[in-house]
């Protein structure tokens, strides 16, 4: 057995244990083995894909947030507003009403007032009147109780009425 | 590794101790002469098929594993070769060297054979003759031996077997999951198989159909690389430094190069676009030997870089023996333990050149035109 002649026994069996070899491993064991590690490689880089996808969904998302967040911001601020302004309108007309109603009251009370000042005024001239007459018919009763008075008054209203 | 390392040392010494008389180069009969150390004669004898698996020892008491031998001679006979290495010894003159050359005869059902250097002959007239060094006349029955080479064989099959299964039994038990283990390991080496080799070199809807091939011929390389470089019985049979592996393995490639060749392929061989008519005269022969030169230049490479390492690691620890004195180990020692871990290093290079060149001849082969 040379070094460099090739041997039919050992070509024979190298040949035979290569290709069992061969057949063993490849259906058995590289397929299945090769099969593992590319589902897990396609795992991974699924895993990753979604991971990315994922972010960018976060982005989005807090994007979104962000905006509602100013909406929300805007929207009360808006309120508010409003409720202030309602606020100093109602008080406003609060005001107006109240003072249209002291008016209304004050003037009300005004009229009263003058009504029951002429009828005071008015009973206050009967009453007068009536004590006047009282005053005139005891004084003239008076001026008329004897003859010499009655003859007085008689002189004194033709004296008066000569001197006009 | 470690342990590789230390159990490394610990084999090249005894095996340099025990190969200093190989045990069927003597004469019988004759006083054992105090044989001078013959670097040469053990290196070959290391890197070359046996019979036998040594295992210690020298002489009468070697203590060897005699492996069945099987040969095809009008019918199939199988016996133990311990019927060799415990023949009959016997010599002959050459004719012309007019030197005796020692060899064996086999005894009981080897009876009627001889083997010379591991080579087993049948004797016709009760002996063999020489001439000029070898034998001479004498018809080889085919020899389908379980030899050292094809024990190691077996082995290396089923280590990768054993091993591989048990990584290919995780993913089945464990799904897509990341790895752990063995397959922690051996996921790295499969995957760069199949990402820096296959997909590298080879179109990337073509790859997947050869993966399984590349897988294949990378890990028997590299495993019974390693198992070379592993001192004691399971290993340390020169498998992958053997000129039949390599050619097997090396015209393995050539057959899937060439019934993988697409149109684009052979029209590059026989009919190089932009080429001249005339010059394709030139061209086609030189296209065609450059089909068998890509394999050729793998069997060589990788029979070479591994007979070598073992070569190497011997001769450094045969500095010891041809100086017969244990202080140069020494130098021996650091030296060849130095080159053990480059062996690792080359075990595992040289299995993925001939991975990486096998895809990259692939890959030509099945290119689509470009232009």
């Amino acid at each position: 057995m040379g070094l460099i002649t090739p041997d039919l026994g050992l070509l024979f069996w190298t040949g035979l244990v290569f290709v069992l070899l061969l057949v063993i491993l490849t259906k058995f064991i590289w397929k299945p083995i090769l099969a593992s590690v590319n589902a897990r490689e396609q795992k991974i880089s699924d895993a990753l894909e979604l991971a990315e996808k994922t972010k960018a969904e976060m982005h989005a998302l807090q994007a979104q947030n962000e905006n509602l967040l100013k909406e929300a911001r805007a929207e009360r601020d808006a309120i508010v507003k409003d409720a202030k302004e309602t606020a100093v309108k109602m008080v406003e007309d609060a005001k107006n009403t109240a003072k249209a109603e002291a008016n209304k009251i004050v003037e009300s009370a005004r009229a009263t007032i003058n009504t029951e000042k002429t009828a005071a005024i008015a009973e206050l001239k009967t009453q007068v009147a009536a004590i006047s007459l009282e005053i005139a018919e005891k004084i003239i009763r008076g001026e008329l109780s004897s003859d010499e008075k009655q003859k007085a008054l008689a002189e004194k209203m033709a004296g008066d009425i000569n001197l006009n | 590794m470690s342990l590789i390392f230390s159990a490394k040392r610990f084999f090249t010494l005894i095996a340099a101790m025990v190969i200093l008389t190989p045990t069927y180069a003597f004469h019988p009969g004759e006083p054992i002469p105090e044989e001078e150390f013959e670097v040469g004669e053990m290196i070959m004898h290391h890197i070359s098929d046996a019979h036998e698996w040594h295992l210690w020892g020298g002489h009468h008491n070697s203590v060897s594993v005699y492996l069945p031998i099987i040969l095809v001679d009008g019918g199939l006979k199988t016996f133990s070769s311990k019927h060799f290495y415990h023949g009959e010894h016997a010599s002959s003159v050459d004719h012309k060297t007019n030197e005796a050359v020692a060899y064996v005869k086999g005894v009981g059902p080897a009876a009627g054979y001889a083997m010379y250097h591991e080579e087993i002959y049948k004797l016709e007239n009760g002996e063999l003759s020489f001439e000029d060094g070898h034998v001479h006349g004498a018809k080889s029955p085919l020899d389908f031996s379980i030899t050292k080479n094809v024990l190691s064989l077996f082995m290396g099959a089923v280590l990768i077997l054993l091993i591989m299964s048990n990584v290919a039994r995780f993913y089945k038990k464990n799904g897509p999951v990341a790895p752990k283990g063995l397959a922690k390991y051996l996921e790295v080496l499969i995957v760069m198989v199949r990402d820096d080799i296959a997909k590298a070199n080879i179109d990337h809807h073509k790859y997947h159909k050869y993966v399984p091939y590349l897988l294949t011929i990378f890990f028997f390389i590299f495993f019974n690389n390693l198992l070379g470089l592993v001192p004691f019985l399971p290993g340390g049979a020169n498998l992958t430094g053997n000129i039949t592996v390599t050619l097997f393995l090396a015209v393995c490639t050539l057959l899937v190069t060439v019934f993988s060749g697409n149109k684009n392929y052979w029209l590059h061989i026989f009919a190089m676009p932009g080429v001249p008519k005339p010059l394709l005269i030139i061209m086609i022969p030189i296209e065609l030997v450059g089909i068998l030169t890509k394999p050729f230049a793998l069997m060589i490479r990788l029979f070479a870089n591994i007979s070598a390492g073992h070569i190497i690691i011997l001769a450094l620890i045969s500095i010891i023996f041809i100086n017969q004195s244990a202080a140069w180990g020494a130098l021996s020692v650091p030296m060849a333990l130095f080159i053990s871990v480059l062996e690792l290093l080359v075990a595992f290079l040289q299995a993925f050149l001939f991975c990486m060149l096998s895809a990259l001849f692939i890959g030509a082969a099945v290119e689509e035109a470009h232009h």
